[in-house]
Parts: C-alpha cells; structure tokens; sequence
C-alpha cells in the first residue's frame, strides 16, 4: 500500500512539474509608453522580468526602466546582447537602460547566467 | 547581510554540526542541533527561497530552487524524524549545505569580480582634470568642462588628458594602457597624442580635438562593453538546456527515490539522501557561467594588448580561417615610398639634381626624394625651364645646364645612353621605381624608390604560417612590384593589379576556396573587411575604424594581427573547455549522486555533492580566468 502511495505520488509530483514549468501560457505583451520621441517601459526583476515580453516601436528611442526587487544573485546583471548592453540592476532601484530600436524583430535579453530571458519584441 | 559576512556567521553555526558528523556529542544533543540548523534554514537560506519563490511565481526556475528543495528535503526530514523520535536525524546535512553554497558563491563572487574587471580598469584610465590655457592664463579644469580647440598644457609625469594634436614642444609618452605600446612614442609639433596617456620626459602644449565619447580611450570602452555583452553563438546550446534544467533534475531526484525505495527496497532516509544529493548537485550556474566569463577575460585582456574583439561572434569566426589577406599599401609596407638606393659616382650630385627637379612637381614620388636630399643635406635649387612630362619624367635646366629625371623613354626621347642598364634592371627586378638622372646631356646616375615592407612583417607571416594560416597579399600594384614585396616577407599568394573598388570582389572569390580573414586600413578597405569572413581594422593613432571589422587593432602593428588570431582562438576554446567541463560535471555528477556506483562503493554524502556543485561554477570562472595567463 505504501508503495502504490509513493509511486502515485511520485507520478503525480513530476506531472505537475511538467505543467507547470513546461506548459506555461504564453505571456501577454506590453508596449512602451510612447511620449513625443521617447518611448519607456518599466520592467519589475523579481523571479524573472516582468512583463516578460515588452513591444517596443522602431526607430522611437527607448528608456527600459528595470527595478530589481529581487536581491538574488541570479538576477543581478541583465545583458541585452542585441543593444550591447550589460549591466548590474541595483536592489530596489530603478536603473534606465537607453536603447536604439532601428532595427524590427525579436530580441532576447537574459540575466547574467543565462538562466532568465526576457524580450524586446521592436515593430 | 553581504554574502562573505553571511558565510561566516553560517560556519560559526554549523561547526558544532560538523562536530556531530565526526561523532561528537552536544550538550541538549537532537535539539541543540534542530535550533542551529533552523537558524541556518531560515536565516542563512533565506535568500534561496526567496529566490526560488520569485522564480516559481512566474513558472520558472533557477538555481535557488535547486537548493531550497534539497535543503528543505533533509531539513524537514529531520524535523519529523526528530517529532517522531526516529534515531536518525540529517539536522548537520541541511545546514552545511547551505554553508557550502555560500562559501561558493561568495568565491563566485570574488572570481566574477577579476573576470569583469577590464571595463572598469579603462575607465579608471581617464584623467580627471588638466590644465588649460585660457586667456593667457593656465587654469585647472575638469575634463568635462574642456572644450574642443582648448590649449592644454601637459607637465612631464602628467597624464594626457584628451586626444589632441601637438602645438608646442616635444616629448616620449608611455601609450601602453591604452594602445598595448610598449616603448614610449616620441611625439613632435603635429603628432597626434591619446588622452589617457602619460606624458615621461617633455613639457607641451596640444590642442584638443576629441572629446567625450569621441576620445580614443571612449570608444575603446564602448567597444569592449559591446563585446562583453554580445553572445557567442556556442551559447545558444547552453541557454537551450538551462530552461529545462532545473525541472528535469527535480524529476530525476523523484526517480531516484522510487527506484531506491520502490525498487531496490532502500529505507526511506537513504532513498531520501539519494535524492537531495541528486538535486543538490546538479549545478546549471556553470553552464551558464562558461561562455559570458571567458568572453569578458578575453575581451578584457584583448583591451589591454590593444586588441579591441568586437563580438562572441568574432572568436567562431577566427576558429576556422584558412587565408589571412593583406592590403598591401599602409599594412605590410609603410604606406609612404622611401629612396632605397642611389647608384652612381657622385652620389651627392645625383641627389641634388634629381631634389631640384622634383622640388616642383606634384609626383607622388617627389617626396620620397626631397626626403633622401635632406639626409645628404642638399636643399633643392632653383631651376629653370621645368616641364613634366606625363608618364616619363621632368627636364629643366639646373646650373645652366640640361637635367632631366625619369623613365628609359625620356632618355630615348632626350637622346640619352643609359649606361647603367644592368643596374637599372637589377634594381627593377627587386620592385623598385627606378629613375634616371642626366646632367649636362649624360646619365649620371639612378635613384631607386620603393614602399619597403614594414618591421617585423616577415616574423608575424612566419608566425601566421605555424599557425597553420596561409598569408595572401592584395594591391593596385602592378604584378611585378607586388611578387618582389611578397618575397621580401615570406608570402607567396599574391593578388596584383586591383583596383580597391574589387578588392571585396576579390575577397569573394578567395572564400571559395577557405574562410578568409581580411586585414586592411578600415577606411579604404571597408566593403573588403566586410565581405570577408573576419575583418581586422588596423588603426593609427586616435582613428579607429568602429564600424569595419571584427576584430580592430588599436596600434598600426601587423604583430597584433598574430595575436589577435591568437586570442580569439583560444578564447573560443577556453569557451568549449568550460562549456565541456560544466556538461561533464553535471552528465557525471548527476548518476553518482543518485548512486549508480554505489556497488563499488562510491556513494556521495548530500553534504559532499552541495560542496562539489558550489565548486563547479567557481572552477568554470577560475578557468576563465586562467585566460589572462594563457601565453600570446
């Protein structure tokens, strides 16, 4: 009886596993505030980025506003390879990242470990 | 609580634990045990679960989660085995893993803090303030008040604080930090100087002429934090695997307690250790550290040599080059024709004669020889009669007398016997622009000129070839002159009369037969650099050339080329080294852990696998580091 308890728990632990990091929803997009020629997002780092996924319009220079609330290591620098930026996000404070969107598509950006992604998505 | 403080005040904790594990007794024994490790859990841990906590909320998870489970697994294990007065309790695991984890993190952190040093190193380069010249007046100012077209005044031992050109005075400058130099430029009225430089023996005044971003030492850091933050291509794999990584070891750590306890009838607990060990050893921070660490140390110490390596991508392309080709002109020779032999009796004569002639014309050549008058210093003299004739030469009258300097056909024209024919031929033969000079209606000589190769070009194509790389040379000149150049440093490819609008034609068609790496100015050569498979952009003085190439050198030394194939390569490997061991690691660790090898024996106490994951990311930037002593 035991067994049968653990195995069924067992199967049922790895299938949430499975749903739950395996078959997330796909995350909604959020457009940067645009004012005159200047458009900004804010992006909260905790766990991740949130939004996840951010729209940018081309050729309107952008300010990505990160805010780390999350004081884990992992999350401590944010590279966007596509903008050649890397920078470390301090706890707590809002750090504005200036790019140049000029050129359409979707830009992947990630914490300094490779192990959280976000992205600029540039229409 | 910073992560170094937080270690100790965790070891000072879980040492009486460890006392314990060596068969040590403490006094209130299981519950002084439970209260020290519930301080560590809670406490030192916190961090783990708050990180794991934020991950988990958006579906995601890191390496927080890992060690949250693992710890809390043995931890709260013990607390029930404790409740339900069981012999056994694991209270010491829980809490040395976590003082193992932040042992390594802290470690991490001081490794990644040398790994991501060079960009703050540039910058610490700049001067804070210099003395300006204003109204007559010498003022101290900020470097951010300077203007362009502001006198600076520069005193020796004074660092330069703007790139400039020189008005007044002469000195040696150190460009080391900046241009990877080594011995210090002497620097005249005229010269160009780099801000950030140090001025060793003279006093003098320059004009700015490049300020804010605009500066050398500006761009270079600019450049430098681009490459830091590009992604090597090699990198995709490793992002791909990070995503499932986690989850799949929880998974497995599932596995490996059923297989124990289901299948092979182990006890609860150790079914348990088997796979807290499993979680806790899996490590996706040194997969994720292997490419961006080695990327920044090299980048970095290209910086530092003058080697400014634009993108991860560059070092891919630098792996599998099969050509390396030069633009002849300003890359293998000077860029500038020199006279190189002056044949005849008198000597002295030839050189006056053929100085005052050219004084007057506009031939690209004249230089050269107004040069070599001034070396045997003769100032040209004023003639009479000039004429240039297109294609051939010039003849006035100098003393009175007929002179002319040219070709064969202007003696033919003019009636006059070359009798230093041979000579002529031999100098010809050797790719130099020979010229006759007649006086008073006979050959009294010839000067040579010729773009000589530059110092130290054969030692860097020797070295091109050991590396297995093949040099070519690409140039306008005519075949002959081209084959004689590319003798004299060792290459044997040569591409001749080309007109640059096909040099990049050219580059097209030499990657049919390998990848090409293209080494050129960067301002005429630009669509060449491109098109090839790796584009060098050699700089002079405070124009670099951004845009072109992948790879730009600071300094106009062909030497830099070898070395920045040289680093690129092993760079990329260092990159596959990490990314293998970090794959290794995990691909071996993993099964040890769940105990595959414990029929021989080997079974990884939980505690012992946290102590090795913590290692794998620091060995990943220490090896990364070890790039700074690789030798180039």
């Amino acid at each position: 009886m035991t067994e049968l308890i653990v195995l069924l728990g067992s199967l049922s632990s790895i299938a949430l596993i499975i749903w739950w990091f395996f078959m997330k929803p796909d995350t909604e997009v959020v457009a940067a505030t645009v004012n005159g020629n200047e458009q900004t997002v804010n992006i909260i780092v905790s766990g991740g980025y949130t939004p996840h996924k951010i729209l940018l319009q081309k050729d309107i220079p952008a300010k990505l506003i990160f805010n780390r609330k999350d004081a884990s290591s992992c999350l401590e620098e944010v590279i966007l390879p596509d903008f050649g930026v890397q920078r470390k996000l301090p706890v707590n404070q809002d750090l504005t990242i200036e790019v140049k969107p000029d050129k359409a598509g979707r830009f992947t950006y990630s914490c300094g470990m490779h192990m959280f992604f976000g992205e600029v998505i540039v229409k | 609580m910073k992560t170094k403080h937080l270690f100790f005040f965790t070891l000072v904790l879980t040492l009486p634990l460890l006392y314990t594990m060596v068969g040590g007794e403490l006094p209130g024994n299981h519950y002084t045990m439970a209260a020290l490790a519930t301080i560590v859990q809670f406490y030192s841990g916190a961090r783990f679960y708050k990180g794991a906590w934020g991950a988990f909320k958006h579906r995601a998870s890191n390496m927080d989660t890992l060690i949250a489970v693992g710890t809390s697994v043995a931890y709260f294990y013990s607390v029930y085995a404790l409740i339900a007065g069981l012999h056994e309790v694991y209270f010491e695991i829980s809490a040395l893993l976590i003082m193992f984890i932040l042992m390594g993190q802290w470690f991490e952190e001081l490794t990644k803090g040398r790994a991501s040093r060079a960009i703050e190193k540039l910058l610490d380069l700049q001067a804070k303030e210099a003395t300006v010249i204003r109204n007559g007046k010498q003022v101290k100012l900020a470097v951010d008040q300077i203007k362009v077209g502001d006198i600076i005044l520069v005193k020796p031992g004074e660092k330069i604080a703007l790139d400039g050109e020189i008005i007044e005075g002469s000195s040696s400058i150190d460009e080391s930090l900046v241009t990877g130099e080594s011995i210090p430029v002497e620097k005249h009225p005229g010269s160009t100087v780099i801000g950030a430089t140090i001025n060793k023996t003279g006093s003098f005044t320059f004009k700015a002429t490049k300020i804010g971003k605009d500066t050398l030492l500006s761009q270079i850091i600019e450049l430098v934090e681009r490459a830091q933050a590009s992604r090597a291509p090699i990198q995709k794999f490793a992002d791909k695997v990070s995503g499932y990584f986690v989850p799949i070891v929880l998974i497995l750590a599932i596995i490996t307690f059923d297989v124990w306890f289901l299948l092979l009838g182990a006890s609860v607990l150790s079914a348990l250790l088997f796979a807290v060990a499993v979680v806790v050893i899996a490590c996706p921070c040194a997969l994720g550290l292997a490419t961006p660490t080695a990327l920044m140390v090299g980048t970095g110490r290209g910086a530092r040599l003058g080697i400014l390596i634009k993108s991860g991508e560059v070092l891919e392309q630098a792996r599998d080059i099969k050509y390396v080709m030069f633009d002849k002109t300003g890359t293998i020779t000077e860029g500038k024709p020199v006279v190189t032999d002056i044949v005849g009796a008198d000597k002295q004569m030839v050189a006056e004669v053929a100085a005052s002639l050219e004084a007057a014309s506009e031939h690209p050549l004249a230089s050269a020889i107004l040069e070599a008058a001034k070396e045997h210093e003769h100032a040209p003299k004023p003639v009479k009669d000039f004429k240039a004739i297109a294609g051939k030469g010039i003849i006035a009258k100098f003393n009175g007398k007929p002179a002319l300097i040219g070709n064969r056909a202007l003696l033919e024209d003019q009636k006059i016997k070359l009798t230093l024919n041979k000579e002529m031929s031999e100098l010809e033969k050797q790719g130099k622009t020979v010229m006759a000079v007649a006086y008073g209606g006979k050959l009294i000589g010839l000067m040579a000129v010729q773009d000589c190769p530059k110092e130290g070009v054969l030692n860097a194509m020797e070295a091109l070839k050991k590396m297995g790389l093949e040099p070519a040379m690409i140039t306008g000149d005519n075949e002959h002159t081209a084959r004689a150049i590319a003798k004299q440093v060792g290459i044997k490819r040569v591409v001749a009369e080309v007109l640059p609008s096909q040099k990049a034609e050219e580059v097209m068609s030499f990657k049919q037969r390998g990848k090409v790496a293209f080494v050129g100015d960067g301002i005429n050569d630009a669509p060449a650099l491109v098109e090839a498979d790796l584009g060098i952009a050699m700089g002079s003085g405070t124009d670099i050339a951004i845009e072109a190439g992948g790879i730009v050198l600071v300094k106009n030394d062909i030497g830099d080329v070898v070395k920045a194939l040289q680093l690129s390569r092993k760079t990329f490997s260092r990159i596959k080294l990490n990314l293998f061991w970090a794959l290794f690691y995990n691909v071996a660790g993993i099964p040890i852990a769940a105990g595959v090898l414990s029929g021989i024996g080997l079974v990884l106490n939980p505690a012992i696998a946290g102590l090795a994951m913590a290692f794998s990311s620091v060995s990943v930037v220490t090896s990364s580091l070890l790039l700074n002593r690789s030798k180039i």
